[in-house]
């Protein structure tokens, strides 16, 4: 376990309700690895993105970004470094688009000060990354659940962050936007050197845009390891509790539910 | 797209729109005064003649009661709006003004002097307060709607014991207290303390409006940006609540103020906390002055209940500003 690494788990133990999820985890990720999370429903994949996310304290073990645990980091400067796509958005008041898209950008801001011409150039770029450049003063309420989300992940690109961590991202999303948000993780990933941890539920997904993948059996057993070795029929179909095969296009492997 | 320079402007006009209320409140009343009497007894002071005395010893206080009281009740209800993320919460939703008005009307109810009515009214929204904070409190995780539960249930409470209190009462002090319930300026306390507490409230929230922004988009959002979720909903329930006991004790509960100013602000300026706070004081101020202005010389020398004229000047033009929202939107 390096130092140096983007983020690390040592020894990390996540439970929840006395359950044990996830038991002694080691896991380290690099800048511009991408790791994907797999697993049944209720293995505790979100509960594990929201300790490597430092906003639950594990049972044990510790979880260090940049090379420094979340307990000795301020909550400011830890969301400079790493941002979260939660499972779901919460939209109690109206506000337009860019004002949303502009949320993103409060770890960056003093407490007095208040979103610049530089701000709005940001959430703007991120906007156009995720195709909604034209709806910049909707009301979010009018949004469809696929735009929700992918002003969701705007505003988490407009954080500027070297980490991200996302809960199932292509939740709401159309198969095109499924591919074109997983382009753009990929291409974050690649020039700016961003890591990315994301819950996923479809495999074929994973093993297309992650290099590396953690999947989760419950009752605290895990495996990780690069997609090529760790995504099997055999494992898979021991981590969905129903038979898998894997088909063969060229190259490229895609696993289907017999 | 939020600016300053925005911001600024709309404070701007709600200051003009306060001072306007104001000097209408000063010189409106059975004695009408003009502008250049207003001024004269203004730099007289107290001993300069009937005008004086009335301004003074009368207007003056009264005037600024009504400022303070409707500032702090808009400022405690945007609060609680975002407390509990929900546009339909104000101050009195967590019982705090039910204890106030058990407190009240019980020193009502025992004939006791003017002192023990505000003692009383304090009191007993402090204890309803700290009664709600400690049972959401008790386990440890302390949520949202177990937050609103208790609230609500203790606001029940004290409704039952209110109505107790009514069919009780001898015939002589039921009058009072039902001015009471509905929002009385006449009998207000001197505001100066509570006008201090309000800027001082406000000034304390602008630094954190931002995170309170980012806490109506919900509570995992804002901590992953880096929001003290935890500390910051504590000190927003205890600040609104002290907000609220200071302006239930000044006019007993006057309501439609809490609820509904933030809300008028909300659709003319949009939801920016760091508009919305401010905002929100000066034109709930500004709401109370006039209201209270007519209360007391629209059938004078009778006096109407302030929160039948809050209701009377706010909801027409809340239906209004939510018509235009409606048809701006859909173009």
């Amino acid at each position: 376990m390096g130092d140096s690494s983007l983020l690390a788990a040592h020894e990390l133990d996540v439970a929840i309700g006395g359950r044990t999820l996830v038991r002694r985890l080691e896991l380290s990720l690099e800048a511009g690895e991408t790791l994907a999370i797999l697993g049944r429903n209720g293995t505790g994949k979100t509960t594990l993105l929201h300790t490597l996310a430092g906003l639950l304290a594990p049972r044990s073990g510790t979880v260090a970004l940049d090379g420094r645990s979340y307990a000795h980091r301020d909550a400011r400067e830890t969301a400079r470094l790493r941002g979260l796509l939660a499972q779901s958005q919460v939209d109690a008041f109206p506000a337009t688009v860019l004002e949303t898209a502009l949320v993103g950008r409060h770890p960056h801001l003093g407490r007095w000060a208040w979103e610049g011409e530089a701000d709005a150039a940001i959430a703007r770029q991120a906007l156009a990354a995720v195709g909604l450049s034209e709806l910049e003063i909707r009301p979010v309420h009018t949004l469809s659940g696929g735009e929700r989300q992918r002003l969701a992940i705007a505003a988490l690109l407009a954080q500027q962050t070297r980490l991200y961590l996302l809960d199932e991202p292509t939740t709401h999303l159309d198969l095109n936007h499924q591919i074109a948000m997983l382009d753009l993780v990929s291409r974050y990933a690649g020039q700016c050197g961003a890591g990315f941890v994301i819950v996923l539920h479809d495999v074929n997904l994973a093993l297309r845009y992650c290099r590396r993948a953690l999947l989760l059996f419950g009752e605290g057993a895990w495996r990780e390891g690069p997609v090529d070795e760790v995504l099997t029929a055999e494992s898979l179909s021991e981590l969905y509790g129903h038979p898998l095969r894997e088909l063969r296009d060229g190259e490229r492997r895609l696993f289907v539910p017999v | 797209m939020p600016s300053r320079r925005r911001a600024f402007l709309v404070i701007l006009l709600l200051l003009f729109a306060t001072a306007g209320a104001v000097a209408g409140s000063l010189a409106v009343g059975s004695l009408a005064l003009t502008p250049t009497q207003l001024l004269d007894a203004l730099r007289g002071g107290a001993d300069s003649g009937l005008a004086g005395q009335v301004l003074w010893s009368l207007r003056l206080p009264r005037t600024f009661a009504a400022l303070a009281c409707g500032g702090l009740l808009a400022l405690a209800g945007a609060l609680m709006q975002v407390l509990l993320k929900n546009p339909l919460a104000d101050p009195y939703v967590l019982g705090v003004s039910g204890g106030a008005s058990v407190g009240a009307l019980s020193a009502l109810f025992f004939g006791l002097p003017l002192f023990f009515l505000h003692a009383g009214a304090f009191a007993g929204a402090l204890l309803a307060m700290l009664l709600v904070f400690g049972l959401a409190h008790g386990d440890g995780s302390w949520t949202q709607t177990r937050l609103l539960l208790t609230g609500v249930i203790v606001a029940a409470g004290c409704g039952a014991v209110l109505t107790l209190l009514l069919a009780l009462a001898p015939e002589a002090s039921l009058r009072g207290m039902l001015f009471w319930l509905m929002g009385d300026l006449s009998q207000a306390p001197a505001p100066w303390a509570a006008l201090v507490l309000m800027l001082l409230a406000v000034l304390a929230l602008l630094p954190w409006a931002r995170d309170l922004n980012l806490l109506t988009r919900g509570e995992l959002s804002a901590r992953s940006l880096g929001v003290p979720v935890e500390k910051l909903r504590v000190f927003i329930y205890l600040l609104a609540s002290l907000l609220t006991a200071v302006a239930v004790n000044l006019a007993g509960a006057i309501g439609f103020v809490g609820l509904m100013v933030p809300h008028l602000v909300r659709l003319a300026v949009g939801n920016d906390q760091r508009l919305l706070l401010p905002a929100s004081m000066l034109a709930g101020g500004t709401l109370l002055v006039v209201a209270d202005t007519l209360a007391r010389s629209l059938i004078a020398p009778r006096q109407l209940p302030v929160g039948v004229l809050t209701a009377l000047i706010g909801v027409p033009s809340f239906l209004w500003l939510l018509a235009r929202q409606s048809s701006r939107s859909r173009k």
